[in-house]
């Protein structure tokens, strides 16, 4: 009988023990394998581009391939990413600069001013319009937003420095409505939302104390907001800020059906120009050549890297600005 | 010192600039607002006139369907997308809600710096890389282009967005949730799978409903994966192993080619995936509104 | 009730990961197996894949519609335009049944090709390409006329201003404004860039030397619109602008287009005869000719062919699986180039002067499957 009992203690600790341990263990590498299969795939990614571009960058040289302008799929099959890497830095600086201060505006309102529903139908337009596909921005923006502003703003402009000031001339371009300065405004409404919800969520972790102790000291709100809640706030705003110009650098169909795609350098206000992804999307359907294909590949690995550096530097932010120093509440 | 300054105005001129900036919050509100409202509006106003019956069940064809006025439409393009955003999801549902658990569960791993950081990366790179890598590892091996590929690529976008919101959603259930689970001598796989993940379910399915919204949306990574067509397939089967219709890559073209009518077909298409992306996220907002 | 919670959620778990394998290890095994079960459900009914250039997109397009019709639904032509040079590449891959480009399949390829298939790549004349110099200049009605030196001129940017002498020398009944002549070409790449670029090569050493010609090139000056669309809409909008379409567009959109001066000094305004008249020349038995600034007199000089890419042997391509699909794609290959050919005219294409069809025929009675000609059976069948 004792025996028995003994017998079945041990199988029902063996039990327990594969149950527990077991189990455990199993999940474990189940979850580190499923998290390891997404680090495989973004060096999965580096690898395909560093493979299919490797060509093009041993042919012009890494440096070479960054700073030559020249990009020449014809005759003398001359590869440089400047104009690009350019026009993506451009746009994507012009649009964070246009969307920096409106969306934090709104970010402030919904948190701080706007009654709570107001806040929550605003929030959630953000969020929805930040959900609309880059395709129907683009459309958007072909059949409505370019006639427009050519019409309203480019050919006026155009027009008066054509009379008063024509050294102005080299500097705006061609108003012909598709080029920089359309891109960088869609980008900025792109990034708007996105920027905004980022930084509505930094603003909502400061602490109530926080701002309970500036009204105590008699602050208006608007004082509170300023010496209470920014302060606090402005790690997250920043990371935030870093992480929407990464996603304007990425931003891909909208820009590709505005900008007027051409890899001109110096690049000119309203004239086009072309960024990283719309000269992937748009010539690398055309490319016979094996070398065109290959920096086309080579871009998409300059992509990959900034777009790294973009995200380690918002970490870094997050950790080194925010007065909890990284620590998660 | 700030306040010091502060002190020498009048409380009536702090006041004042109180509501000054009261008044340019709300009027840089609406200035960006308006625009992106416009374009919801104008993609409405733009595409009713293109959606009829024939909309919602005959196949594309060719551009002189359109322009002499015999049916077309796009029922293979949106049975389509369906098909190609489901694959997505049953793809990438897994490895994300893996990767969630990895960052919130098991926050003292070694390797969660590196796969955040890695994560982030996939998430910023523009999808029509992603569209590549499909193409590399999908198309090539298979020899065609397919649905499959089409899934594959989707679910490269909605990989890191899944993980995100899933780390998110589980460190929001309180960790004295898990002490208490572990207290009564559960295992921590169980107190993950039957305790965490349950009490965090809307916040999930919220997120994955974000990923389905954002990839719903692509174009960049189906031009070489899924390919089009301007038919729906022979069988079933084809809508997995061979090319299919999606409604941004549809969007895409109709939208650049020199047709009038092609055009409203677009404005048309625009309606269709605005109205699924607002589905989605209302749905996902009621959610979450009802576990507050 | 806990036990069925936690056996559910681990259910699902299950589900999840076991549906990742499923597709991911299942879709690549399966592949070849499941084509089979494709062909035996429904026996009947072939897809033929093909893709490439976007400006015979709407023609090929349409015949696919009416080639639906006429076999009651039983082959379904699926032609995506991807531009010529996703035609290309994705035919050498071997993801599509056939491609289709406007410009030609090079000596490299094709010999890289007859390596690996032990066979030729056909380059098969499906329909005709023209491209009109397209023209917004205020004032001016009437059609005016370029010669080929004038054209080199203002697209390498030595003619800046429409009141130039050079330009009146040739048009000396109108009236030019003095404003700045703005260069629109296509930003992205483009068969239409081809042919616009290979006439200016073939006319002027200097264009040849320093631009050259291909799908995109680096233009010298001028602005860059995405599509024919974006060409059309810049030059509509903008005064004094000079960019170039294909003539059935410029026609669709009424936009003004010149007539230019040929090879043999006649002036040629565009029309689908004026383009069909300069395919009238003699044609290399694989058809891979360029003639921008055509020899023929009564030709239209920036016209080029679009071309059908087909395997001599068709069993070695990877997207054809059955001597079905085969023997389908090749019918539907003698349908375009005879009685598809009727639809040319209502599409705003030209019409395949004889002698191309004449080739087109040596070419398909080479076509093999498993080294049975069974390009020579079809078009005996669907000649008599």
């Amino acid at each position: 009988m004792q025996k028995r009992e003994f017998v079945n203690s041990i199988y029902k600790k063996s039990l327990s023990l594969i149950y527990n341990w077991l189990g455990d263990k199993i999940f474990l590498i189940t979850i580190v394998s499923l998290g390891i299969s997404i680090i495989l795939l973004a060096l999965g990614m580096a690898w395909v581009l560093l493979y299919e571009g490797h060509t093009s960058l041993k042919v012009h040289g890494v440096i070479g391939f960054l700073t030559s302008s020249e990009w020449d799929p014809a005759v003398k099959l001359r590869f440089g990413s400047l104009p690009f890497l350019f026009g993506t830095v451009v746009t994507s600086v012009g649009a964070l600069v246009i969307a920096f201060f409106p969306a934090i505006a709104i970010a402030i309102f919904i948190a701080e001013y706007a009654p709570k529903w107001l806040g929550n139908i605003i929030e959630n337009m953000v969020h929805l319009i930040a959900a609309i596909p880059s395709v129907v921005v683009g459309i958007w923006g072909i059949f409505v937003f370019v006639p427009w502003m050519r019409e309203v703003v480019y050919q006026p402009v155009y027009t008066w420095a054509l009379e008063n000031n024509s050294s102005l001339l080299p500097i705006l371009g061609n108003p012909i409505g598709y080029g920089m300065a359309s891109a960088t405004i869609i980008l900025a409404l792109m990034i708007i939302p996105f920027t905004t919800a980022l930084t509505k969520d930094a603003i909502d972790q400061v602490p109530k104390e926080q701002r309970e102790a500036a009204y105590a000291l008699g602050a208006t709100h608007w004082e509170v907001i300023r010496m209470a809640v920014t302060p606090y706030a402005r790690g997250g705003i920043m990371a935030g800020s870093v992480l929407s110009f990464g996603r304007a650098i990425g931003e891909t169909m909208a820009v590709a059906m505005l900008i007027g795609n051409k890899n001109n350098f110096p690049f000119t206000i309203f004239g086009p120009a072309a960024t990283m992804p719309s000269v992937i999307i748009n010539e690398f359907r055309e490319a016979v050549e094996n070398l065109h294909l290959s920096s086309l590949m080579a871009i998409g690995l300059v992509l990959f890297v900034i777009s790294l550096i973009v995200n380690l530097f918002a970490a870094y932010i997050t950790r080194k600005l925010s007065i909890t120093g990284g620590q998660s509440i | 010192m700030c306040s010091y300054k502060k002190t020498e105005k009048s409380l009536l001129q702090r006041k004042i600039h109180d509501k000054f900036m009261v008044a340019l919050l709300m009027i840089s509100t609406i200035v960006v607002m308006t625009p992106l409202i416009i374009i919801v509006g104008y993609v409405v106003y733009n595409g009713i006139g293109a959606i009829n019956a024939d909309f919602f069940t005959q196949e594309l064809g060719s551009p002189t369907r359109a322009i002499q006025g015999r049916p077309t439409g796009l029922v293979h393009t949106m049975v389509g997308t369906a098909v190609v955003d489901l694959l997505a999801l049953i793809i990438s549902a897994p490895v994300g809600i893996g990767a969630g658990i990895m960052l919130s569960e098991y926050p003292d791993h070694k390797l969660n710096p590196f796969l955040r950081i890695m994560n982030d990366t996939l998430n910023g790179m523009p999808a029509i890389l992603k569209g590549l890598l499909a193409f590399a590892v999908i198309v090539k091996p298979m020899g065609s282009f397919s649905g499959l590929a089409g899934g594959v690529a989707l679910a490269f976008v909605m990989i890191p967005i899944i993980a995100r919101s899933t780390e998110s959603a589980l460190m929001n259930i309180p960790w004295s949730i898990r002490e208490a689970g572990l207290a009564i001598g559960l295992p921590r796989w169980r107190v993950v799978l039957s305790t965490v993940i349950p009490a965090a379910r809307t916040g999930l399915v919220t997120g994955f409903l974000i990923a389905f919204a954002r990839a719903a949306g692509e174009a960049a990574p189906l031009l070489f994966t899924s390919f089009g067509n301007n038919y729906l397939p022979n069988h079933w089967t084809g809508m997995i192993f061979g090319p299919v219709d999606t409604l941004p890559q549809r969007l895409y073209s109709l939208a650049i080619s020199p047709y009038k009518e092609w055009h409203s077909m677009g404005w048309a298409a625009g309606i269709v995936l605005l109205s699924f992306v607002i589905i989605l996220f209302v749905i996902s907002r009621l959610l979450t509104k009802q576990k507050h | 009730m806990k036990r069925i919670k936690m056996i559910k959620s681990i259910q699902l778990f299950v589900l999840f990961s076991l549906s990742l394998l499923v597709v991911s290890c299942g879709g690549r095994s399966d592949s070849s197996s499941e084509t089979g079960s494709k062909k035996s459900s429904k026996s009947e009914r072939i897809t033929v894949l093909g893709a490439g250039a976007s400006f015979p997109a709407p023609l090929v397009t349409a015949m696919a519609d009416d080639y639906r019709d006429i076999t009651n639904n039983r082959v379904t032509v699926n032609y995506q335009s991807i531009g010529s040079g996703g035609g290309v590449r994705q035919f050498v891959e071997q993801t599509i049944m056939f491609g289709m480009t406007e410009a030609f399949l090079s000596d490299e390829v094709i010999a890289n090709i007859e390596q690996s298939t032990q066979g030729k790549a056909f380059n098969m004349p499906i329909t005709l390409a023209d491209v009109v110099a397209t023209y917004n200049i205020p004032g001016v009605d009437e059609q005016i006329v370029f010669n080929s030196e004038l054209l080199v001129n203002l697209f390498l940017g030595n003619i800046t201003s429409w009141d130039d002498p050079r330009i009146a020398e040739i048009n000396p009944d109108i009236d030019f404004p003095s404003i700045p002549v703005t260069i629109v070409h296509r930003s992205d790449g483009s068969g239409t860039t081809n042919i616009w670029t290979s006439y200016l090569s073939s006319v002027s050493k200097e264009w040849r030397d320093r631009i050259g010609f291909a799908t995109s090139v680096n233009w010298p000056v001028g602005v860059g619109g995405n599509g024919n669309e974006g060409v059309a809409g810049a030059v509509m909008n903008s005064p004094g602008a000079l960019g170039y379409n294909s003539l059935s567009y410029a026609l669709l959109n009424d936009m003004d287009y010149a007539a230019i001066i040929n090879s043999s000094g006649n002036i040629i305004e565009p029309s689908y005869e004026a383009t069909t008249a300069a395919a009238d020349i003699d044609l290399p038995a694989d058809t891979r000719v360029l003639f921008t600034n055509t020899p023929a007199p009564d030709g239209y000089p920036v016209a080029g062919f679009a071309w059908m890419l087909v395997y001599e042997n068709l069993e070695k391509n990877n997207a054809i699986n059955s001597r079905k699909e085969a023997v389908e794609l090749v019918k539907f290959l003698i349908w375009t180039i005879t009685d598809g050919q009727n639809l040319s005219e209502d599409l705003g294409y030209a019409r395949l002067p004889q002698a191309a069809v004449d080739r087109n025929f040596e070419m398909i009675r080479q076509i093999k499957w498993e080294g049975e000609k069974i390009g020579e059976e079809l078009l005996k069948a669907a000649i008599n």
